[in-house]
């Protein structure tokens, strides 16, 4: 039964000590040399974040031999911080699949007044006219409401954007929503 | 009797659990409103509308204050640990969490606790976290979108983010994607996926669909999943097969979307607010499954 999964899969024993087989939530952080990877490690364990530098996975082909694992999850929280770090990843990539790309597909559907762009598992739908966004939908983290309350109602030169105030991969995903929407907003 | 377990997005919100009531539009929980928005606040509010047509075992909402940062879901995956297994819940759905492999399994844990096990529903970041942590199985209904399904069915994605493209370009084929997913085991008992059709599917395949009324607009709107996942919730706790349940809240769903007559401008509330019509009829007029 499900316990004996659950055993083999093992529990943390503390945020961010990941037992093996409890890796699905946990994402690498790649880096052109280790004098980023040291100032990303200062500047993430600095704000409180558990992460761990270790050896690349083999199937890593790129960047110094050092890696930075990390909440996988809190990717847009994550980026901002060694943004202002100036530490910027080459990638940031799941651990248990490091040649796992992000979706690069959007789906747009006209509902005449009315405009919807999706990324991933996120949507974002704006009145053509005005360019408000009227609605945000799909995803599963946190953010995703909290984003909504923020957008919704607003123009999309006005509204902040997801990657400012989002902190998670559904967040990343609708940023690549909005920027996918302002883009054929601006060719139209 | 049946808990709702989720986050609000409010970072100040403190951990609060009771029992909830509808206000004006808002709801009332241990003396704090919250808007019936998109999120868990729309699936509470879903229950609530049941609530007033079918009568309910005692229901309560255990919400925290989460924008994404995770330390809300942190605290209330702490809290469920310890006090599930004190409580005689017979249904449980987990909504809006931070996906967390270490914490969902500690919860999972907490659940084995339960005599009797509740039914365990999951939608949102706690499905994700679920099927991450490869314990699919051991929940007895998901309510994934398309989207959702072909993370599902893609065994090696850990977020929808990460879904191969060669599986999601399948997103109108979906009785084969829930056949991957049960394939690689990464889905409940049940699974009712939602989208311009609706399919309710277990390890043998689709056993329902349901297309009617048919709102187009509503996949634009933040909240219909979140409201259908409630009204599943809501049917269950009222003593029917999860199955029954999710079929019915189907139906209830896409008729009170049509009752509100939707733009893709239409706020969930409005949805919300015709449930209790839409559900009425439903019950007066059971349809033929397909």
């Amino acid at each position: 039964m499900g316990l004996l999964s659950f055993l083999k899969n093992g529990i943390r024993g503390g945020r961010g000590q990941a037992a093996e087989g409890s890796k699905a939530d946990r994402g690498i952080l790649i880096f052109e040399n280790t004098s980023d990877v040291i100032r990303a490690e200062n500047r993430l364990k600095a704000a409180g974040w558990p992460v761990r530098v270790m050896g690349p996975p083999p199937e890593i082909q790129r960047g110094c031999d050092l890696v930075i694992e990390f909440p996988l999850i809190q990717r847009l929280e994550i980026m901002r911080l060694l943004e202002e770090a100036q530490a910027v990843p080459l990638e940031m990539v799941p651990v248990t699949g490091p040649l796992l790309t992000p979706v690069d597909l959007f789906q747009t559907v006209d509902y005449g007044d009315w405009l919807m762009v999706r990324a991933a598992n996120m949507k974002i739908c704006i009145e053509k006219s005005t360019r408000t966004i009227v609605n945000i939908s799909g995803g599963g983290c946190p953010d995703v409401p909290y984003l909504a309350q923020e957008m919704v109602g607003k123009s999309l030169t006005e509204a902040p954007r997801p990657r400012e105030i989002g902190h998670t991969l559904c967040g990343y995903a609708l940023e690549l929503a909005y920027e996918e929407i302002c883009r054929q907003c601006s060719a139209s | 009797m049946l808990c709702i377990v989720g986050t609000v997005p409010d970072a100040e919100f403190p951990l609060v659990t009771g029992p909830l009531r509808m206000e004006n539009d808002r709801l009332v929980i241990g003396g704090r409103t919250v808007a019936i928005q998109r999120g868990t606040p729309a699936l509470a509010g879903a229950v609530v509308a049941v609530a007033r047509v079918l009568p309910l075992p005692p229901v309560q909402a255990w919400l925290v204050g989460d924008i994404g940062r995770g330390d809300g879901s942190r605290r209330l995956y702490a809290h469920l640990e310890v006090e599930l297994p004190r409580h005689p819940w017979t249904v449980v759905v987990f909504h809006y969490l931070q996906p967390d492999v270490d914490w969902h399994n500690r919860v999972l844990f907490a659940v084995e606790k339960m005599h009797p096990r509740p039914v365990l529903i999951a939608d949102a970041g706690f499905m994700y976290a679920a099927k991450m942590s490869g314990q699919a199985r051991e929940y007895d209904l998901f309510t994934p979108d398309a989207g959702e399904l072909a993370f599902l069915a893609d065994e090696d994605a850990p977020h929808p983010f990460y879904t191969r493209g060669f599986i999601l370009h399948q997103e109108d084929r979906v009785p084969e994607l829930i056949h991957r997913a049960y394939q690689n085991a990464n889905a409940a008992r049940w699974l009712l996926v939602k989208g311009r059709t609706d399919y309710l599917a277990c390890a043998e395949g689709v056993q329902a669909t349901v297309d009617a009324p048919a709102s187009p607009a509503m996949e634009a709107m933040g909240g219909t999943g979140d409201t259908l996942t409630g009204l599943a919730a809501a049917l269950t706790a009222s003593g029917m097969p999860v199955e029954r349940a999710a079929v019915m809240a189907a139906r209830v769903n896409r008729l009170a979307g049509h009752l509100a007559d939707p733009t893709p401008a239409t706020q969930i509330a409005a949805i919300v607010r015709q449930i209790p019509v839409a559900l009425k009829q439903v019950i007066d007029t059971p349809g033929e499954l397909k």
